[in-house]
């Protein structure tokens, strides 16, 4: 079974979110903003990371880039949820090595579908 | 559950199931919000504070968009929006910011009320907030000051804007503003619809209006950008066309720019190459919209939470602390009589009783935490209505609290609330003077209000002060010989502020709608006697007022020391004990009317005999009081002579005046180990005693 960290400093975002990829068949890691992702990364098998972009202690993008300092996370797709698809959220989740982004709020299924088009 | 229509294929989502949790997370975000808002310092706002304020808003935004409450999420949108900009300093921080967006935390909790209980009546308007907010976050300051709430929520604002927003119908919505569609039909005479563009001429700040072409001869087609929502352009528009004859359509939603995901191209873990391209046979579409859906079973929802809490009936928590009184009587009882056993013989009886000694303690600690709350949670409403009311008059209040962490009963927290509100209303509309009036006085300009909570002795006493005008003596007693009551001039100062208490009597020279109609300081102390507690007011005229609430802990279990005069054992609550020792002859001095003084470390202090004041027979002559007590109240000292000190432990106090009456210098009773009931001492009735 595939395991997805799914990263959100909101309780029911987290538990939507969780619900969601739960009732896809995936395993779900919860943690509550960016620093609780880096621990539980550093413990579980993850084959894909969702985060929130804005978090408290550390945000999305900052996740990202700590992630793939670590050569355990250099190629585990990482998607940021974000509520803006500006330029500048583009670019800064670019350079930070963020695989694709997904604008809140969404439909469940679609980010099924998202999530299918990078693990499978 | 609620209808949520989901569009693409794969299960279907209820997403009714997170509502609950939602609430819950918006509640506590609001408040944090609140919190954050009314601490922050506008001159030197940290990145922190900002930061954290635009978060709260930012996550409620991000849930209500996602669960379905678009009025919600409109709001917040918008708070955010402004939010933003503050966070990036892109705008100076003003107190009327502060004020739009605390206004709109309480509408946003109006608002998810609503949805959490299903109402159907007509929401509150939040045409004028999101004007508001938007105007503030281009960099305007309002024209006119914030007015007081309008009773009749109007369906548009009127207000003149200072700088008319230029008409751009082809661009897409300025932040803030709403693109929509608005097709009006089939009506006979198309000129009707005139008068909806010449509303939008008239009453400026609604927005702009174009004429888009109609394909069918009966109906009009508008262009409209505006912040109103759609049931205030609805009412806007009945004067002139039937409800049924308007139809508004959503060009976009606030956050619909560009796809709604997509992978960086060459990114680790992407699929595909090409930006927003890389999705295959999923086209872009936007954000999922929603009509708001209604709660209408909160069981289900609630039923799958996991809960904490536990609801109980108030009398069932009563009936286990009357009967961990018992048990701690009982096990007293129990020690006293082990006390004479061989412990060589009785041993595990010994060590049994030491066991149920320290479990009885345990349980009653236990239970007794059951219903107490600390004060805190009566202060927190202070810090907001303050600022609310101080605002409405004009006035520069800060408020400080103290003892917020002292513990009180459930059930007084709950009936004590009412009366404080009243009372801290009072200080600041009669207390605390205008600025200009307080700088004249030679006073900061800013007033201070102090609450306060402390355990003195028996009783949890509640302050109320301020550093204001003070009450005035010659104006309370002409109101009073106005209103026909019977007062004289030589009528002590405690006397005539107790007129205040009379039913009706108020000083103010005018109403205002925060406080004077003259219900209620008659009314707070009608409901703080019923608690058995008293209220006290002291006043000096141009320094201040102090209110003091008394409340007695009827169910208090107190820490005691006992002391012996006579044949009785007399309780003085600990926390009022300072110190005691032998007395020596020399340092006591008999003054005027055999009153006596004794010098404790070169201060003196008046002397209280217990024997004399309780009028103790004594029979055995060889003993006699020459141990004192040192104890303190209100920062004044006594010292009470006894004749022995007998120790410490913890009494479970029995309210005289319920079973009983008042009887003086007396808070309350115990039963002691062996039975007997032992009066519990009111410190700071002897302390005033001793003082006149």
């Amino acid at each position: 079974m595939q395991s997805i960290l799914a990263v959100d400093d909101s309780p029911s975002m987290r538990k939507m979110v969780s619900f969601t990829l739960t009732g896809a068949g995936y395993q779900v890691v919860e943690a509550v903003d960016g620093q609780d992702a880096l621990e539980k990364a550093q413990t579980q098998n993850i084959d894909l990371v969702l985060a929130d972009q804005n978090m408290p202690r550390l945000d999305g993008i900052g996740l990202t880039r700590k992630l793939r300092e670590d050569p355990r996370f250099k190629t585990v797709p990482i998607l940021i949820l974000t509520t803006e698809s500006s330029d500048q959220m583009k670019q800064a989740g670019k350079a930070a090595g963020a695989t694709g982004w997904l604008v809140k709020p969404f439909d469940p299924n679609r980010l099924i579908e998202v999530i299918k088009k990078v693990i499978r | 559950m609620a209808d949520i229509h989901q569009e693409g294929a794969g299960a279907d989502f209820d997403l009714s199931q997170f509502y609950q949790i939602f609430f819950e997370e918006a509640a506590e975000n609001l408040d944090q919000m609140e919190h954050m808002l009314l601490d922050l310092d506008l001159q030197e706002a940290n990145d922190e504070e900002l930061n954290g304020i635009f978060r709260c808003a930012h996550s409620i935004k991000g849930g209500a968009a996602t669960f379905g409450f678009a009025d919600v999420a409109e709001l917040t949108h918008q708070m955010e929006s402004l939010l933003d900009r503050l966070r990036r300093h892109e705008i100076q921080p003003i107190p009327q910011m502060v004020d739009v967006l605390l206004e709109s935390a309480d509408i946003s909790r109006v608002l998810l009320a609503r949805h959490q209980s299903g109402a159907q009546d007509e929401p509150p308007s939040t045409a004028d907030l999101v004007r508001r907010i938007s105007e503030l976050a281009s960099g305007q300051v309002p024209a006119e000051p914030v007015k007081p709430a309008a009773p009749a929520a109007t369906p548009a604002p009127v207000q003149p804007q200072p700088a008319e927003a230029a008409p751009a119908p082809a661009a897409p919505a300025r932040p803030g503003m709403r693109a929509l569609q608005i097709r009006i039909g089939p009506i006979e005479r198309l000129e009707q619809a005139d008068a909806i563009k010449e509303l939008f001429r008239d009453i400026a700040g609604l927005g702009t209006i174009t004429d888009l072409p109609s394909s069918e001869p009966n109906m009009r087609l508008f262009a409209v950008e505006t912040s109103s929502t759609d049931n205030d352009l609805l009412d806007l528009f009945a004067f002139h066309v039937a409800k049924e004859q308007v139809q508004i359509h959503e060009n976009g939603a606030p956050p619909a720019q560009g796809e709604s995901f997509g992978f960086f191209p060459d990114a680790p873990g992407a699929p595909g190459s090409k930006p927003g391209n890389a999705l295959g046979a999923i086209e872009p579409t936007s954000p999922v919209t929603r009509i708001a859906p209604k709660v209408e079973s909160k069981g289900g929802s609630q039923a799958q939470m996991e809960s904490n809490t536990i609801r109980v009936s108030v009398s069932k928590v009563d009936q286990l602390i009357n009967l961990v009184g018992e048990l701690v009587i009982t096990q007293a009882m129990l020690a006293q009589n082990s006390l004479g056993l061989d412990p060589a013989t009785y041993q595990q009886l010994i060590s049994g009783l030491a066991d149920l000694d320290r479990n009885t303690r345990d349980l009653q600690e236990s239970v007794m935490s059951i219903r107490m709350i600390p004060m805190s949670i009566v202060f927190s409403r202070f810090p907001r209505m303050l600022r609310d009311v101080a605002n409405k008059l004009g006035k520069k209040v800060e408020l400080v609290t103290l003892g917020e962490a002292t513990e009180l009963d459930k059930g007084l927290v709950e009936k004590i609330t009412d009366p404080l509100t009243h009372l801290v209303r009072n200080s600041v509309d009669h207390g605390i003077e205008m600025p200009q009036d307080r700088l004249a006085a030679g006073k900061s300009e800013h007033g201070t209000i102090t609450l306060s909570a402390s355990h003195q002795g028996g009783s949890i006493v509640i302050e109320v002060r301020d550093d204001g005008r003070g009450l005035s003596r010659e104006k309370i007693l002409k109101k009073a010989r106005e209103r026909g009551l019977d007062v004289s001039d030589q009528m002590s100062d405690q006397d005539v502020w107790q007129i205040i208490f009379a039913p009706g009597f108020s000083t103010a020279d005018t109403v205002t709608d925060v406080s004077g109609r003259g219900v209620g300081m008659d009314v707070v102390k009608r409901n703080i006697a019923s608690l058995n507690g008293t209220v006290e007011i002291d006043s000096s005229e141009g320094y201040g007022t102090r209110v003091s609430v008394r409340l007695p802990l009827t169910l208090a279990i107190m820490d005691g020391m006992s002391v012996g005069v006579g044949d009785e054992v007399y309780i003085l609550p600990l926390s009022s004990v300072v110190e005691s020792f032998q007395v020596n002859p020399d340092d006591v001095n008999t003054v005027a009317q055999g009153s006596q003084l004794v010098r404790v470390r070169e201060e003196y202090m008046p002397v209280i005999a217990l024997e004399k004041v309780f009028e103790v027979p004594r029979f055995d002559m060889d003993k006699s009081s020459t141990i004192m007590v040192v104890v303190e109240e209100d920062g004044n000292r006594v010292a009470l002579l006894v004749d022995e000190l007998l120790g410490q432990h913890q009494v479970v106090v029995k309210n005289l005046e319920s079973n009983y009456r008042k009887v003086p210098n007396v808070s309350g009773a115990t039963i002691l180990g062996d039975g007997r009931v032992a009066l519990i001492l009111d410190i700071g009735g002897l302390v005033r005693r001793a003082r006149h």
